[in-house]
């Protein structure tokens, strides 16, 4: 125990006191060298560490799961596409893609719209503020217990006995259920029952942000409209939305990155079984449970190519914003 | 920058490291080695018994047990010992990884930590044969369990045990709803109450043989021994409470509640020895709301043929107080406290005292079965095990599908199986 303390207290007051030692003996050295030099260099030698810690803990282990991708299950030979091979061809890793394009879609889908029309309504009431928290807490708890929760309101009980699960015992009170929810693959009940969870968490975030954003759209342009005769949905399709579109954008793709690395409500509620697996908790099971090194790393770096292009068009459209201004 | 300024700063941060390193070894040394580390699977009313168990030997030599529970003590001894950052002592989450992990060198021989000769003396030798590794002792029983087991309310149930597989599925529900209760969920690990029953069928219809080679990757899934089982398995899920949706939703600890219903759920239900904690603390039974026979012979050719499971235990450090805590753990007076408190039975076969009826007979049957197999998930490879899992949830929500879900494990077991 000691000796972890120490390697932390080292590393909490080493590595910056290492850091700074390094810039006055950099510093010492670029002095030495001619003016002109002086000015070209410096940068360098100031970025060098933040790059290497780059290079250690972000592109070097990329660069490595992409190798281990190409190799057996125990890395040791090189099997060429294999791994891609078995990711789009087992039946398991596809309905596994589906989900997550599911989550994709209808949890962003489902946390911005429920995100917008909350910011916009509670904007409107004098409670504000206590609506906000309310909505905003389920954030504040980790998915597991997120899940747990809810596992409580799906509860399923055959049909006769007492429902104890939230959920099916209101249903029962009007006379229909109960519905195994996070069971139920028909119409893919189940993947929207657990969609539905992320969607809980998640809204409070895009509403705080999206609220935010709503603030700053001035209030004389709204009264202005208003003046001219809009009416409040002429208002927000034609002044609220335009201009909070960059924040719903950005919120937008945080959530897409959330919702493909969706992986404790699954790996809690289902494990991945009655059709609900997803990409993330897939990479988790091969890695921890088949330990095949090469399948992992494939569904990782397929995992990464699918978030790169959301990554991509949230970058450019903050470069495209940094070049208004 | 004001290069006075940095200087300062640079040698203030190399005197707080110094003091706080300082600090540090001056005055934790002597608690680390009086301290133990323990990780194991058990929570709730089972981490609470293993407390009362080390709880005599902290009072008499002073050192403290430091205890976690994870659930998932598969993934992380996997990373634990990937990083070198392991527990003094863990709960193994089946023989495959205690091989794995004594032949990678992380779980230490106990050859020199116990006093081997006594301890297989006082051991079933079943249990002795599953903790060796290359002839050496590297993983120990705590505590264990019989499956196999058949509880039912004896309110509703008169008759006396049937004395064969036939007669117990021809057995009239009577007032209860249906002939038995079977509940699969387990969180991440939901399944594996199904696997104990195909485990049994195998056993009972096919023999250790069969059993043995099966557990071994060396028989196929579709093999038609493995295939009967499941069929055998799929009677049972017909006869059982509420359907297929409430068996995989219903937790293996709930499973056995509506025994105890008024009008009851079911007749019967299949669980190992432990479940009668669960029957008192959740599906609100007293002792003697509850009894069991073993689950009868089916192939006379293998009459007395059982399962069980064990909570093996490895040590991962050199630690002095951790040798002496596992030495300790072994004896007949350390566990005879757990078997005392109810739900386990000892792999120690000194101790005898046990609190009910119910679990004194489970320990005759453990000493006097003619074949005795390891539960057969806990044996395979991880992935192997985890596939068993998931294709007890698969069958048990459709079992029009269990050509398919057999092709799946063969396909598993290919690759599973490798070193």
């Amino acid at each position: 125990m000691e000796d972890r303390l120490i390697t932390a207290a080292i590393v909490l007051l080493g590595v910056p006191a290492a850091l700074v030692g390094y810039i006055l003996v950099t510093e010492r050295l670029i002095q030495a060298l001619p003016e002109r030099r002086q000015g070209r260099l410096r940068p360098w030698f100031w970025i060098a560490p933040a790059l290497a810690f780059l290079i250690v803990f972000l592109i070097y282990p990329t660069i490595n799961t992409l190798v281990l991708s190409f190799q057996d299950k125990f890395s040791r030979n090189f099997v060429g596409l294999d791994n891609y091979i078995w990711f789009f061809g087992d039946p398991g890793t596809l309905e596994a893609l589906r989900n997550s394009v599911l989550w994709v879609v209808f949890m962003t889908g489902g946390v911005v719209g429920l995100g917008l029309l909350v910011a916009i309504l509670v904007d409107r009431v004098r409670y504000e503020p206590v609506a906000k928290t309310a909505i905003f807490v389920p954030l504040a708890i980790s998915f597991v217990a997120a899940a747990i929760i809810w596992q409580f309101m799906y509860q399923y009980r055959p049909p006769g006995t007492p429902q104890i699960g939230t959920v099916n015992s209101v249903l029962g009170l009007v006379g229909l259920g109960p519905v195994d929810w996070i069971r139920e693959r028909s119409f893919l009940v189940d993947n929207f029952a657990l969609i539905f969870i992320g969607v809980w968490m998640w809204t409070g975030f895009a509403m705080v942000i999206l609220s935010a954003g709503l603030k700053g759209i001035s209030t004389e342009l709204l009264e202005a409209a208003r003046v001219d005769g809009a009416n409040e949905w002429q208002v927000f399709r034609g002044i609220i939305l335009p201009l909070l579109m960059p924040t719903i954008f950005v919120v937008g793709t945080t959530i897409v990155i959330t919702a493909l690395k969706s992986f404790d409500i699954i790996y809690t509620l289902t494990n991945g079984a009655f059709g609900t697996d997803v990409i993330a908790r897939k990479m988790f099971a091969e890695m921890f449970t088949t330990q095949h090194f090469g399948r992992a790393s494939a569904v990782a770096i397929v995992l990464l190519l699918a978030i790169i292009p959301f990554m991509a068009v949230n970058i450019r459209r903050f470069r495209e914003q940094e070049a208004l201004r | 920058m004001d290069h006075r300024f940095a200087r300062r700063l640079a040698a203030m941060l190399g005197v707080l490291a110094l003091v706080v390193g300082a600090c540090n070894t001056g005055g934790g040394g002597g608690a680390a080695d009086k301290e133990v580390t323990v990780v194991g699977t058990w929570g709730g009313s089972e981490q609470e018994s293993f407390l009362a168990m080390v709880k005599p030997w902290e009072d008499r030599t002073g050192n403290k047990v430091k205890y976690t529970g994870s659930r998932g003590l598969g993934t992380y001894l996997t990373t634990a010992v990937q990083s070198g950052t392991l527990p003094d002592l863990a709960g193994l989450p089946g023989p495959g990884e205690m091989s794995e992990f004594a032949k990678g060198g992380s779980l230490k021989p106990l050859d020199d930590v116990l006093d081997i000769a006594t301890y297989k003396a006082e051991t079933s030798p079943a249990f002795v044969t599953l903790g060796t590794v290359d002839g050496k002792v590297v993983g120990v029983f705590i505590k264990s369990a019989l499956k196999g087991l058949i509880w039912y309310n004896p309110k509703n149930f008169t008759g006396t045990a049937p004395a064969t597989w036939d007669a117990v599925m021809g057995t009239d529900p009577g007032s209860a709803d249906s002939l038995w209760c079977v509940g699969l969920e387990s969180g991440a690990d939901s399944g594996w109450p199904g696997t104990d029953w195909v485990e049994d069928f195998v056993l009972r219809q096919s023999g250790p043989d069969v059993y043995d080679n099966w557990v071994a990757g060396k028989l196929t899934w579709s093999a038609p021994e493995i295939k009967s089982a499941y069929e055998a398995f799929g009677d049972v899920l017909d006869a059982s409470f509420g359907g297929a949706a409430t068996v995989n939703s219903t937790n293996f600890g709930a499973a056995g509640n509506p025994l105890f219903t008024d009008p009851p759920g079911c007749l019967f239900h299949h669980q190992a020895s432990f479940i009668t904690d669960f029957f008192k603390e959740q599906g609100g039974a007293a002792d003697g709301d509850f009894d069991f026979f073993p689950m009868p012979d089916i192939n006379p050719q293998y009459a007395g043929a059982f399962t069980g499971a064990g909570d093996l235990f490895g040590l991962f450090s050199d630690k002095a107080a951790a040798k002496d805590l596992l030495k300790y753990l072994v004896t007949a007076e350390a566990q005879q406290i757990w078997v005392s408190r109810g739900g386990a039975l000892s792999g120690n076969t000194k101790v005898t005292s046990y609190p009910d009826d119910v679990s004194k007979r489970s320990a005759e049957i453990l000493g006097t079965a003619k074949i005795f197999r390891f539960d057969g998930g806990d044996l395979m490879p991880n992935a192997m095990k985890a596939a068993f899992f998931r294709s007890m949830v698969d069958f048990a929500e459709n079992q029009g599908n269990l050509d398919s879900i057999l092709a799946g494990l063969d396909e598993v077991q290919k690759t599973a199986y490798a070193q």
